[in-house]
């Protein structure tokens, strides 16, 4: 890549920015500079703040505190339509655009060329968008609607007509998460570019391999604060990933506390066999078996197709390709019903929305799954439920008034056991635990996390997905790391480690092991190209 | 290790608006009761009530089936067509006798919920858009089968439905008591009615639990047809006339009032039978108190409106539990 000159004044930046909501700081004293003709990866986990970023660089929140500059002057954005005009564009995962309309309306929306009757001068706008979209490489007729076009496409159209209003600064938002191989290779293509007219970068994705081949710099954002500001090549992945985690990558391996689970990795036959689950975008060829009284952990970094994973494992993602058997039989892809059937549970990520029924009691909330069972002639008995939630309550220690208080009314802790018990009455034969103890208070956290360890001991299959290092780390016998949405390693027994998380979320070979650094950017494309087609 | 987990909090719900909220339709009708004991002569006679309650039985029954769609956060407008296709059906099999005509009548209903069932279910069209449909083209499909013409029904057994006592209650009136009793059973007491409830509270978390939820929302939509079937006899019996270019018109609107203000939120997840039962007589008591006292039909609709106005106001102000 040639060098641009990266001094001068930042073309967008923002100062001290502060933003809260409802008594929850999202952006904490923020500091953030891009240069013309820079490419800047923002980086960081869930509730890092990255979102909330960007929604200040491009008018849709007000900062609290701090200010934003545009090319060294203060400035101010009170809606999108300003920070538009004022060159910052946004290319969103979604494409945005009109789908029933033609390319070259879509590119020209707002300030189509105008003949001398005022009417639409057609001809010179397909011949514009013709010429523009050719020189990004893009062949498409540009009369055809927008919604013909492939995904990516389409995303390029986007991309052409927030060029083409002049940006000085483009902010992409996991831009390839939706694309093809080869389209992603013709946006970076494109992204360079737009570098080299001195169009300024803003480049969010949690794939590492994308961020090394098109950034030069980073800012690493972690609950709302910068934690780093600097050139990315001269960062090690490893290092990069323990920015964005918190964890330091010299902590002391804690390898010891680890083989508790090592009398339960018997070698009963498995219960759970996945084997090559596919589906585009999302997940390719994961394949993993789990033994009775096993806890296996899902590592990953968001976005690497961990919750996918286990949506494909409990019916609620039908599979393009690929297999589930549990106990020798196969299990029915995309059937919630048919998955439960086979003993496979979930307990989901958003407990709020996909977890608890808010409205109805504990007692409904428990019996919900189990509810025919709990009946007779389709009737509902009263007896049958009580003798199930009463041992449930006692068993898990739910804290409620009585089984007939409102499910909503409880803490998170105990609404999250609710959902446990509702599986554990179905006698289930695999449970996948989805961030089992987000959003849960310190005291209730532990005791979740020991009902897992009993579980198992009690001869359950538990997946468990988590983006706390720690509790994978702590509650797994054996961690498969996901990486884009392929396995990308396993760690067994004294290799169930932070350090060594770390390095395979990184996509290290080995733990302390760098990426070569390039100098000065030189090699860097082709280098990382070689990881991507590896 | 096993100390008692029942902690002694209990939420205290007992505001001003909460007491409305529950209890606010209850009120209303003892209001209502008392200035007719006071204000409008022979209100308080058997014969008067017999007749409200003859009355209201279609409205009632077809209620019951809407407030089990609204249970489940949908809504159904072609209750009212359902009706008309019901008694545009029983001239032409009145020749089989009531049972077969009646029984005939009400599977057509069930078609057509099913038919509704099937496009908000199954395909995924929004109910109020899927129902408006077969609203006007049900009613569209009655009056072809009827010849747009008005058939007098003079089957003995067919008057008897909607004329005749058994110890001094209408026999429409005690099949409408059976069907709110069915319905009570139905929602508190089965497998069904419990998973209604469920899939209106959180559709997601339903199916995530593995609930049959396509198949819960088709058979809540044959429910409610099969009930507003149910309403076009006994209207039809009544008038003696099968009458589908008039027979429900605007029912739909009624129902949906006495489901609201008999305190079932349209927002779904649960499902107040009494209340509805309830409803539906507040609105019935209104109306006849306008007319005893020679208002005009037009104002009884203005009051319609304003306490449909009233109660999802109410409701709106609902003490959310977090």
């Amino acid at each position: 890549m040639e060098s641009i000159p990266l001094t001068g004044t930042p073309v967008l930046e923002a100062r001290g920015v502060t933003k809260r909501f409802a008594g929850v700081t999202a952006l904490d004293a923020v500091d953030f500079a891009v240069r013309p003709g820079e490419s800047i990866a923002l980086m960081g986990e869930n509730g890092a703040g990255k979102s909330t970023l960007i929604k200040v660089l491009t008018g849709v929140y007000q900062p609290d505190e701090g200010e934003l500059l545009l090319s060294g002057d203060t400035t101010s954005f009170a809606r999108p339509l300003d920070a538009q005009k004022s060159g910052v564009s946004t290319i969103y995962q979604e494409v945005n655009l009109v789908p029933l309309m033609s390319v070259a309306q879509n590119i020209y929306l707002g300030r189509e060329p105008k003949n001398r009757l005022g009417l639409i001068d057609f001809r010179r706008m397909y011949a514009d968008a013709r010429a523009l979209l050719t020189e990004y490489g893009i062949q498409v007729d540009v009369r055809r609607p927008l919604r013909s076009l492939a995904l990516g496409v389409q995303q390029m159209v986007a991309l052409a007509r927030a060029v083409s209003i002049n940006a000085s600064v483009v902010i992409m938002d996991e831009p390839t998460s939706s694309l093809e191989a080869r389209e992603v290779e013709t946006l970076f293509r494109v992204i360079d570019l737009l570098r080299g007219r001195g169009i300024a970068i803003i480049y969010v994705s949690h794939r590492m391999d994308e961020i090394y081949r098109v950034c030069d710099r980073v800012t690493v954002l972690r609950d709302g604060k910068v934690v780093h500001v600097g050139d990315l090549h001269a960062l090690p992945r490893l290092e990069l990933v323990s920015l964005m985690l918190g964890k330091s990558v010299e902590k002391v391996d804690r390898g010891g506390l680890t083989a508790f689970h090592a009398a339960n990795s018997s070698d009963a036959p498995p219960v759970l066999v996945a084997e090559n689950l596919s589906r585009k975008h999302q997940i390719d060829g994961i394949g993993f078996s789990i033994r009775p009284g096993e806890v296996v952990g899902l590592g990953g970094l968001l976005g690497s197709g961990r919750s996918e994973t286990l949506k494909a494992l409990s019916g609620v993602m039908q599979l393009d390709s690929g297999s589930v058997t549990v106990g020798g039989k196969t299990v029915r892809s995309g059937s919630v019903p048919a998955a439960i059937r086979a003993g496979i549970v979930m307990l989901p990520e958003d407990r709020k929305s996909e977890g608890i029924v808010p409205n109805l009691s504990v007692r409904d909330n428990i019996v919900l799954a189990a509810l025919p069972k709990l009946s007779s002639a389709g009737f509902t008995s009263k007896r049958k439920q009580d003798a199930v939630v009463d041992v449930f309550i006692k068993r898990l220690h739910i804290k409620v008034s009585s089984p007939d208080q409102i499910v909503s009314e409880l803490s998170g802790g105990n609404q999250q056991k609710v959902m446990i018990a509702r599986w554990l009455a179905m006698t289930p034969k695999v449970l996948l635990l989805d961030e089992p103890t987000r959003g849960i208070d310190v005291g209730a956290k532990a005791e979740v996390q020991a009902l897992i360890d009993e579980l198992a001991h009690e001869g359950l299959a538990i997946v468990l997905v988590s983006s706390e290092v720690e509790e994978v780390v702590e509650g797994s016998a054996r961690v498969v790391v996901l990486r884009d949405g392929s396995i990308a390693t396993e760690l067994l027994g004294e290799n169930v480690n932070e350090n060594s998380l770390l390095a395979a979320l990184a996509g290290e070979r080995e733990t302390g092991q760098a990426d070569t650094e390039p100098a000065a950017g030189d090699t860097a494309p082709d280098e990382t190209l070689a990881k991507v087609t590896k | 290790m096993t100390q008692p987990t029942i902690s002694t909090r209990m939420p205290s719900r007992a505001s001003a608006l909460g007491i409305l909220q529950r209890y606010g339709v209850y009120i209303a009708i003892v209001l209502l009761l008392i200035y007719n004991l006071f204000f409008t002569p022979n209100f308080f006679a058997i014969d008067n009530f017999r007749t409200q309650f003859v009355q209201v039985v279609p409205v009632l029954i077809v209620a019951l089936g809407m407030a089990l769609v609204i249970g489940t956060e949908g809504i159904d407008l072609s209750v009212g067509a359902v009706m008309a296709l019901a008694a545009s059906v029983i001239p032409l099999y009145i020749g089989y006798g009531v049972i077969p005509a009646v029984l005939i009548a009400i599977f057509v209903g069930a078609v057509i919920g099913a038919f509704n069932g099937i496009m908000v279910a199954l395909i995924g069209v929004q109910p109020i858009v899927a129902t408006l449909a077969v609203m006007v083209a049900g009613r569209g499909l009655a009056l072809l089968i009827a010849n747009e013409q008005l058939k007098s029904v003079t089957d003995p057994g067919v008057l008897a439905l909607g004329r005749d006592n058994l110890l001094g209650v209408p026999y429409s009136v005690i099949i409408a008591a059976v069907l709110v009793g069915a319905v009570a059973l139905l929602v508190h007491k089965t497998t069904f009615g419990k998973q209604l409830i469920a899939v209106g509270g959180s559709r997601r978390a339903s199916e995530l639990a593995g609930l049959p939820v396509k198949r819960i929302l088709l058979l809540t939509y044959v429910l409610a047809a099969g009930l507003a079937a149910v309403a076009g006899v006994i209207g039809t019996a009544r008038l003696g006339a099968s009458v589908p270019s008039t027979i429900g018109n605007l029912i739909e609107l009624s129902a949906i009032t006495a489901v609201v203000v008999g305190g079932t939120p349209l927002t779904g997840g649960q499902v107040k039978v009494l209340g509805t039962v309830a409803g539906a007589l507040l609105l019935q008591f209104i109306s006849a108190t306008l007319i005893k006292h020679n208002v005009p039909d037009a104002y009884s609709q203005i009051a319609q409106a304003v306490i449909i106005l009233v109660a999802v106001y109410i409701q709106r102000g609902k003490v959310s539990v977090r």
